[in-house]
């Protein structure tokens, strides 16, 4: 058999964490390298998984399949098509750059003792993150994929609610049951959809009588296994309804702003660029392929909400006062042009809807990561707080506004072309839909240029004059994400050619064509 | 070697340059303007090297084109990186670039004292790049690219002086202002992808034939509705007055030459769709044509210089969008104003800059005067430029202004005649609003007053580096006009590209021009006895309503400031409340009411670890119990 390169990348953090939480409690700065070494060593695997990968072959490659409880048919399967490569590469991405951001988040306050380590419980926490999103991006076995699924909300749970944002406008007691309420929201919300998709889970296999991707989605596809039209509905609802909670969409999304809002910014990056992309990706693998006519029958209603979360997203980041929340507010809006994409079931859409994905995970992590550099220096998240950075510091400023520029979908950098494939996509088939959501384009930019022209122009405010550039730690944090903003904008057509062949699967699987040029279709 | 392979580098020189200075550090600051100005020199000599080339090619072989990769490849959708050099293009290029140099060159002694001056620089050569990518793309995602990359130098450029909170709020509302006219792009180029299947240039124009005029009609109103943004036409014209906060070798480059006549590119690369769509050619013709009177208007009013000569842009711009709604009739003469307009509009731009160097950088035109003995080049220059726009015979503005005048009335019809007359007036209005600028500025009585820190002003002659380029595009001023209608030289040159028709005008050629001297003579007169003949108040009077009115832009910034900002701000903090109460609310009590989760949610909120590890288990507990239940089924 085969080295099982997926087990390996995801079981590879997994040993990082727990070695990283094995660390003596005096040794914090050797359990940073540690945990940075493994999420390096993490990366490469997945650059591996990305070389051996094959674009043009096989639908799902890099399989492994095991008996794991026999009893009822679970097996531990795993495999990628295009877009797990591509999430699991933004994963692997991402995590290195979260870890070194966080460098000093979770260092002992002098006031406190504390019982336990803070600073390695921190950073094995993420891993353990990352291995469980990196597992789920590779499972094929339904129960497989819910089991870690559910498992990341616990030490998700714990990383909200044990290390918050230091900079708080309360008293400690009052920051610290904001951030127990922010973590319990977000546990609950997610426990909830979890919940419900476990029941459509179970009835999944009862109708199935095994949990198998590719089994069930190739049985439903030659007509072997039928489904009444309700059953396949409900249970659809019942996937649907877990992942519109991790995405979030609108109205489920009121967690996120306040688990964003109270966690540190490395882990806020954690949750809306790693976290939450299982749940759009999720409505990709398994919405439309297990239930291929229920997700058309519900792609009306999810229409309308992807076009609320898109403008009601970027209008509440318009009023916030709380640079990370608006931040949260924004990811909101991005979310619904993802999931616009996913069900406009164009290829347009849906190609634009994962290189969406990937490049929302770069922007939002850039924009955020600088900005918990700069909240880190003032010790506000309040936007009214500052003015006149740019002056102090240019480099920090220049950053965010390439950030920001990101996040407002500036042509030539990445997130354009996801944005514009997803609106020429939504537009192909619903053009009002489109038009509407063109409207996002205006908001983002005044949603992004206030909060830059807010905090760094203007007359320098006296608590800000004294603030530091950039430090180099804080420079290989960003300046590998600008690189990759500015080149896969320029150049990304590795990556969409990486997702085209798997997004013309799921078009198949949903037995949906393009729609036609008119003129073409008029010869 | 293939000439065609050198069209990459006309943008490539600069992004490098920009790439550089932005980029490099503190290290450059002593070389980087000369770096930058090299590099749009460069520019600027690769294009004079294509053109000679063109030049010595038959009519038919003169557009050229790269492609250098595939851009953004999806099922059915197939963006490319690709350039298209043909007669329309290079007429830009060499505008772009022949003008960016002689404002970087400008530059250099304007910002000799801005310690961020190598940014300044860096900022510049990002403009060019972008400005030389838009009109040097193959097809309509590309040109967006550019397009959006001029408006974002734009914005950094209007906002170079961030920590004046004017500048930011300026250079704010420019990009928001032109990211609604972008939504009229986004929205034609998907027009175009769902009824052609493709955005490049070359397909789309020539399948425009077998497409339907209702088609036509929605993507030609949504490339108005970009032009519209980018070239500060009514409705959009709000940003270009508050632009003007901008250093002024900005202004000039940006805000007066080339960035805003982008529409005008827009509308005349997009001819074939415009000619196939009459009713999106009369809603061309009227958005020029309000807008020509309008910027005229508001130009009358304004004191400050760079604001009266923003208004002034504004109308002229109106006149080449009104040409170009004209279809075949106008395209030529859109773009012939368009080449003038630059040289002496951009020339103007520099004077006023001249001017404010050397009055401690004193805008009010009501605190000049007398000023042409204190600096002679610039007044002479400045004068040139002046008598090329209000077209005074020989000049450059003569030639193309009356071209575009003779085209209105040309469209024939009660259309022809109104935008005929349309534009008669704007030509006296514009001879007024001139004339008031020239003597309020260089003539009259010494106003002067000492700026906010005492300094009395010192007025001066600019340096050198400064007042060559004011001179070279004074030259331009004067002749390109008259070269370019010699044996209609420029017609001959744009028209395989553009096609032209003569039209039937109801008016001799003799007639338009005579009626033009005319409204010319009325128009300075008057201008003279309100300025020339009486001291002028160095503080403004009052005024006439209409006065008020234009002099706050005619009060569209009113309007939008009551509806859109604070409509906008109202609807947004309801929205926080709706969210934080509503929404949270409702999903919440659901949740309450499904399973008790509210007062449970109240419980956990008391921070104690117990409470936490209960929910963990609780959670844990709901596995194995979902787990066992699989069992029994």
């Amino acid at each position: 058999m085969s080295f099982p390169l997926l087990t390996a990348t995801a079981a590879l953090p997994a040993v990082g964490a727990i070695a990283t939480a094995a660390v003596p409690a005096a040794r914090r700065t050797a359990a940073k390298w540690l945990a940075l070494f493994f999420s390096l060593a993490t990366l490469v695997l997945a650059v591996v998984v990305l070389v051996r990968f094959d674009p043009d072959g096989d639908r799902y490659q890099l399989t492994e399949s095991r008996a794991w409880i026999s009893d009822f048919g679970v097996r531990y399967e795993l495999g990628v098509d295009g877009i797990g490569v591509a999430l699991i590469a933004l994963t692997a991405l991402l995590i290195p750059f979260i870890i070194l951001a966080g460098w000093h988040d979770a260092d002992p306050l002098e006031t406190k003792s504390s019982r336990w380590r803070p600073t390695q419980g921190f950073f094995a926490l993420i891993l353990a993150v990352e291995a469980m999103v990196i597992i789920s991006f590779e499972a094929t076995d339904v129960f497989l994929f819910y089991i870690f699924f559910e498992a990341m909300l616990i030490p998700m749970y714990f990383l909200i609610g044990g290390f918050g944002d230091r900079a708080h406008a309360g008293s400690d007691e009052k920051a610290s049951a904001q951030r127990s309420y922010a973590a319990v929201k977000f546990l609950l919300y997610n426990l909830v959809g979890g919940l419900i998709m476990l029941a459509a889970v179970i009835g999944l296999y009862v109708v199935a009588g095994n949990f198998s991707l590719q089994e069930i989605a190739e049985a439903r596809a030659n007509g072997s296994l039928d489904m009444a039209t309700n059953t396949e509905r409900l249970l659809f609802l019942g996937f649907f309804f877990a992942f519109a909670v991790k995405a979030p969409l609108w109205p489920l999304h009121t967690w996120l702003p306040n688990a964003m809002g109270e966690a540190t910014a490395p882990v806020a990056v954690l949750i809306t660029a790693v976290v939450d992309k299982v749940g759009t990706f999720a409505m990709l693998r398994f919405c439309l392929q297990l239930f291929p006519e229920a997700s058309k029958w519900a792609t009306p209603v999810i229409l309308v909400l992807a076009l609320i979360s898109i403008i009601y997203g970027a209008l509440l980041a318009v009023g916030q006062r709380d640079i990370k929340r608006l931040v949260a507010y924004a990811s909101i809006s991005h979310f619904g042009f993802i999931i616009l994409g996913i069900f406009a079931m164009t290829s347009q859409g849906q190609s634009g809807a994962t290189l969406y994905m990937v490049n929302h995970g770069l922007s939002t992590a850039a924009l955020m990561l600088v900005a918990g550099f700069l909240i880190s220096r003032r010790g506000s998240r309040l936007i009214a707080d500052y003015g006149g950075v740019q002056k102090v510091a240019p480099v920090l400023a220049g950053t965010f506004l390439v950030g920001g520029l990101a996040t407002l979908s500036l042509p030539g950098l990445a997130p354009f072309v996801s944005e514009f494939l997803v609106l020429v996509g939504a537009f192909a088939r619903y053009p009002a839909v489109g038009i509407i959501a063109t409207l996002g384009i205006v908001l983002a930019a005044l949603y992004t240029l206030v909060l830059y022209q807010r905090t760094m122009t203007g007359p320098v405010k006296p608590e800000v004059s004294a603030m530091p550039d950039l430090r180099v730690r804080e420079l290989v944090v960003v300046a590998p994400l600008i690189a990759l903003l500015i080149g896969l904008g320029v150049y990304p057509k590795p990556l969409s050619e990486l997702v085209n062949p798997a997004v013309k699967h799921t078009m198949s699987d949903v037995q949906k064509k393009d729609p036609k040029p008119e003129v073409e279709a008029a010869k | 070697m293939n000439t065609e392979n050198l069209i990459a580098l006309l943008v490539a020189a600069p992004l490098l340059g920009a790439a550089v200075l932005l980029c490099g550090g503190r290290r450059l600051d002593r070389v980087g303007h000369w770096l930058g100005t090299l590099l749009a020199a460069v520019s600027f000599v690769i294009g004079l090297v294509l053109f000679t080339d063109m030049l010595g090619k038959g009519t038919e072989e003169r557009s050229l084109h790269q492609h250098l990769f595939s851009w953004i490849p999806v099922e059915g959708f197939q963006a490319d990186v690709a350039f298209q050099l043909d007669q329309l293009s290079m007429t830009f290029v060499l505008l772009i670039s022949g003008v960016g140099t002689l404002i970087h060159l400008y530059s250099i002694g304007y910002m000799e004292h801005d310690e961020r001056r190598r940014r300044f620089f860096g900022y510049l050569n990002l403009f060019l790049a972008a400005m030389l990518l838009l009109v040097l793309a193959d097809n309509y995602l590309l040109l967006y690219v550019g397009w959006e990359g001029v408006g974002l130098a734009s914005y950094l450029l209007i906002g170079f002086w961030q920590h004046k909170p004017s500048a930011a709020t300026a250079a704010k509302k420019a990009f928001l202002v032109n990211r609604v006219g972008d939504m009229g792009l986004s929205i034609a180029i998907m027009l175009m992808f769902t009824t052609f299947g493709t955005f490049a240039f070359k397909p789309v124009l020539e399948a425009t034939a077998e497409t339907s005029e209702g088609k036509l009609t929605a993507i030609g109103l949504m490339l108005l509705l970009a032009a519209c943004g980018k070239s500060a036409q009514v409705p959009l014209q709000s940003w270009l007055g508050d632009a003007m906060e901008g250093p002024t070798p900005v202004s000039a480059l940006i805000h007066a030459a080339t960035m805003v006549t982008a529409g005008v590119y827009l509308i005349v690369r997009s001819g074939a769709i415009f000619n196939g769509a009459p009713d999106a050619q009369l809603a061309v013709t009227v958005v020029g044509a309000v807008t020509l009177l309008f910027g005229a208007i508001v130009g009358c009013a304004k004191d400050d210089i760079k604001k009266a000569l923003a208004g002034s842009t504004m109308s002229q711009i109106g006149y080449m969008i009104l040409a170009a709604g004209l279809g075949p009739i106008g395209y030529v003469f859109a773009i012939m104003h368009l080449v003038t307009h630059g040289f002496f509009k951009a020339g103007l731009f520099l004077g006023a800059g001249s001017v404010m160097h050397g009055m401690n950088d004193e805008v009010d035109m009501r605190k000049y005067g007398g000023l042409r003995k204190y600096m002679p080049v610039t007044f002479v220059t400045f004068g040139l430029g002046y008598l090329a726009i209000i077209g005074f015979p020989g000049l450059s503005g003569f030639f193309s202004k009356d071209k575009i005048i003779e085209a209105a009335f040309a469209k024939g019809g009660t259309e022809g005649w109104i935008l005929g007359s349309v534009a008669l007036l704007g030509a006296a209005i514009t001879a007024y609003y001139m004339t008031r600028v020239m003597l309020l500025t260089f003539f009259g009585e010494k106003r002067w007053e000492p700026d906010a820190q005492g300094n009395a002003p010192h007025p001066h002659e600019s340096p050198k580096s400064m007042t060559i380029p004011m001179i070279l595009l004074a030259v331009g001023s004067v002749f390109a006009g008259g070269f370019f209608s010699i044996g209609d030289r420029f017609m001959h040159w744009l028209e395989p590209v553009t096609h032209h028709d003569h039209g039937d005008s109801p008016l001799s050629a003799a007639t338009v021009t005579g009626a033009t001297m005319v409204v010319l003579v009325i128009g300075v007169s008057l201008a003279w006895a309100q300025y020339g003949r009486r001291p002028v108040p160095s503080v403004a009077p009052r005024g006439s309503l209409v006065t008020r009115a234009a002099r706050r832009d005619l009060l569209q910034d009113d309007f939008n400031h009551v509806v859109l900002v604070r409509g906008g701000e109202h609807l947004t903090r309801s929205l926080v409340y709706v969210d934080h109460t509503l929404v949270d609310g409702v999903v919440n009590g659901t949740a309450a009411s499904v399973g008790g989760l509210s007062g449970r949610l109240r419980k956990l909120q008391n921070g104690y670890a117990r409470s936490y590890a209960v929910s963990m288990f609780g959670g844990a507990a709901v596995l194995i119990v979902a787990t066992l239940l699989m069992r029994a089924v």
